[in-house]
């Protein structure tokens, strides 16, 4: 579904936009699997393995299910928008007003 | 009047009084601020706003007991009322904050054409109005237990008060109202949460401390005839809970009135980090409500194992009278324990009650337990707002101006807005006095209904330039279509016999499925037919950058730049 051609945009206007734009779905992909990997492979399907392990006193499949895979999506959303505050910035495309400031 | 009474009111009556104060402050005279605050919301209180918006009913009364009746399965709720804050803030929320108008359908409608647009702004009412019946009858639950008030009349008061400040101040007195109610809501949900960590394990910290009562929690639980309460896949199959946790994320970000709350923030930065506040705040009462459902349970049948009738404690006395607690009057000593009334147990418990009796069942003081009902009123009332606000601009900003008032001024459409918004409360208060099922099970249909239509469409219309109208419009019909199929094909709900469920899959599971028909139609009907026209591509493209491109680079010239970052 992630199609990252752009067409129509001379080449140097164009470079740029290609690289910001296959940076930001490179870190959107890995974020993405790890979203996928932790509750439906931790918490779902293999949680009964992973509940032989104790973690703290919880099983730890039933641990990722109620506890960490909260956690981990936090954790996901602040690396995406800190990384993107950088790219942005990188490519001079984030929001400041005149004397370069966030606004 | 009960000591627990006279709190109640004491709490209920203050909080509300705060809500209609802050109305009165964020009262607008614009359709801007009317539909999006203005974009002037700072991040942190959008956040808040956003979790308050979230958490509904649902959330608050109900998800709690249902996770300590089922135990390791609860996990769905858990995992699947949250993830979709990831989805949001990496797929939708800064695009659209980019994009920068009013509504869902309206983006959908600019982006494709003007069939894809009724169809959605048609999807968003429907959706959400679903979710709103059980927010008024959660509001309802709570009048009625605490204050001696009927249901419907509890149902009359609430929406009395959300139309106060819904109709007056639109989307900024509801975000400012939902700030100080997410304030209400959390401290509400966590001192008793707190109080009973400490008082079963001696750590306050309920994250922390649950899992030293689990094994015990496990046995009483094999005791009483339940399954083992952190034994997976008890209550429904691996697949379908697969399934139903997948649809939960993707229907939350394709729910209208969650996706509608980033369009009012100041910047596109700030969509990003009000996704991380939002979730923040949410994983507070998301986290603790696991803890919140195996304590409950603990104390629950800790409280009457081995005790006869005439010895129960006094909480089950006093919740027998909104008939949500019943006894078998064959029941001579309670040795089974259940949360359905067929399954013919000793005492029969209803999920909703759970935490709004936690305190009580703690044994917590009266001031606690007053609060916990405001609280579950600022959850029901917070989230019905925001659900109005969707109602209300599908029905005049995408629906009225769109077909029949092309031109209008601002100050008829601010007009039109208000009688929407008014309209949509009646209706709503009329469905919250009849509620077609019970709480939870209502708010989850909304999602697979959210699932299949919206989330597609829009990630499609934001990552793939080549997707045109033929191919969303298509889309999005398959895929509503086959969950309503599927909902009534399974359910008895819609006065349709109840069939069973294809390879186990539920009603609730089957959200997911219908967005990957949607996706698969949607790129197969758009590769066949033309693609869409140029202004559109270019439209696309320019969501994509979060402002126009500076051509000296920020990093390093700027001293705050990097200080702000940390």
């Amino acid at each position: 579904m992630a199609q990252t051609d752009d067409q129509g945009h001379s080449p140097p206007e164009g470079d740029w936009r290609r690289e910001y734009w296959r940076r930001n779905l490179r870190l959107m992909v890995i974020l993405l699997s790890i979203w996928f990997i932790v509750p439906f492979g931790g918490g779902v399907l293999f949680v009964e393995q992973l509940n032989q392990v104790s973690f703290g006193g919880y099983p730890l499949g039933f641990w990722i299910a109620q506890q960490g895979s909260i956690y981990t999506f936090l954790i996901l959303i602040l690396i995406y928008a800190v990384r993107m505050d950088r790219l942005d910035d990188k490519f001079g495309v984030s929001e400041r007003d005149e004397e370069g400031q966030r606004r | 009047m009960s000591n627990i009474q006279i709190w109640t009111l004491t709490f209920i009556v203050l909080s509300f009084a705060v809500y209609i104060f802050i109305a009165w402050r964020s009262r607008v005279a614009e359709t801007k601020g009317f539909y999006v605050a203005g974009q002037g919301i700072p991040t942190v209180a959008n956040g808040a706003a956003i979790a308050a918006d979230w958490m509904s009913a649902a959330s608050f009364i109900s998800m709690a007991g249902l996770i300590a009746f089922l135990g390791s399965d609860g996990s769905i709720y858990l995992m699947g009322w949250t993830g979709g804050y990831v989805l949001l803030a990496l797929l939708i929320a800064p695009y659209l904050r980019k994009w920068g108008r009013f509504t869902v359908p309206e983006f959908v409608g600019d982006r494709y054409s003007e069939l894809v647009r009724t169809v959605a702004a048609a999807a968003a009412v429907i959706i959400s109005f679903t979710y709103v019946v059980g927010q008024m009858n959660g509001g309802g639950i709570v009048f009625s237990r605490f204050l001696n008030i009927d249901i419907n009349g509890g149902v009359v008061i609430a929406a009395a008060i959300i139309f106060t400040y819904a109709v007056l101040g639109g989307m900024k007195g509801i975000t400012w109202t939902q700030v100080a109610q997410y304030t209400v809501l959390i401290i509400a949900y966590l001192i008793p949460a707190f109080a009973v960590a400490q008082a079963v394990t001696g750590i306050a910290i309920p994250q922390i401390s649950f899992g030293q009562i689990l094994d015990e929690l496990n046995a009483l639980s094999t005791e009483f005839g339940l399954d083992r309460y952190t034994e997976a896949f008890t209550a429904r199959p691996m697949i379908d809970i697969f399934l139903v946790t997948l649809t939960l994320m993707i229907g939350t970000a394709g729910l209208p009135h969650v996706i509608i709350r980033f369009y009012t923030t100041k910047t596109v930065r700030g969509s990003r980090y009000s996704a991380f506040w939002a979730l923040l705040f949410i994983g507070l009462l998301y986290t603790t409500a696991p803890a919140v459902g195996a304590f409950t349970k603990f104390n629950l049948l800790e409280g009457v194992q081995g005790r006869t009738v005439d010895q129960l404690p006094q909480w089950i006395e006093n919740w027998r009278a909104t008939g949500l607690v019943t006894i078998n009057p064959d029941a001579t000593t309670i040795e089974s324990v259940s949360n359905s009334a067929d399954a013919g147990a000793d005492l029969t418990v209803n999920n909703d009650i759970l935490v709004l009796a936690s305190p009580e069942i703690a044994g917590l003081p009266a001031p606690i337990v007053g609060l916990v009902a405001a609280g579950g009123m600022a959850a029901a009332m917070s989230t019905a707002a925001g659900l109005l606000l969707v109602i209300s601009s599908s029905v005049s900003h995408d629906f009225y101006f769109r077909r029949f008032r092309k031109h209008a001024h601002d100050r008829e459409r601010l007009l039109v807005g208000r009688i929407a918004m008014a309209g949509a409360v009646v209706v709503a208060v009329i469905a919250g006095i009849n509620p077609p099922a019970f709480v939870a099970q209502v708010v989850a249909f909304a999602f697979g209904m959210a699932a299949s239509s919206f989330f597609p469409a829009i990630v499609l219309g934001i990552f793939w330039k080549r997707c045109n109208a033929k191919g969303a419009a298509a889309g999005m019909i398959t895929g509503l279509a086959l969950t309503i199929a599927y909902m009534i094909y399974t359910l008895e709900v819609f006065g349709t016999p109840e069939n069973e469920h294809i390879l186990d899959i539920s009603p609730e599971a089957i959200g997911a499925i219908g967005a990957a028909v949607n996706f698969i139609v949607a790129i197969v009907v758009s590769k066949l037919t033309s693609p869409p026209p140029k202004h559109l591509e270019e439209l696309v493209e320019n969501l994509r950058y979060p402002a126009e491109r500076r051509t000296v680079p920020t990093t390093g010239s700027s001293g705050n730049s990097t200080g702000e970052e940390a």
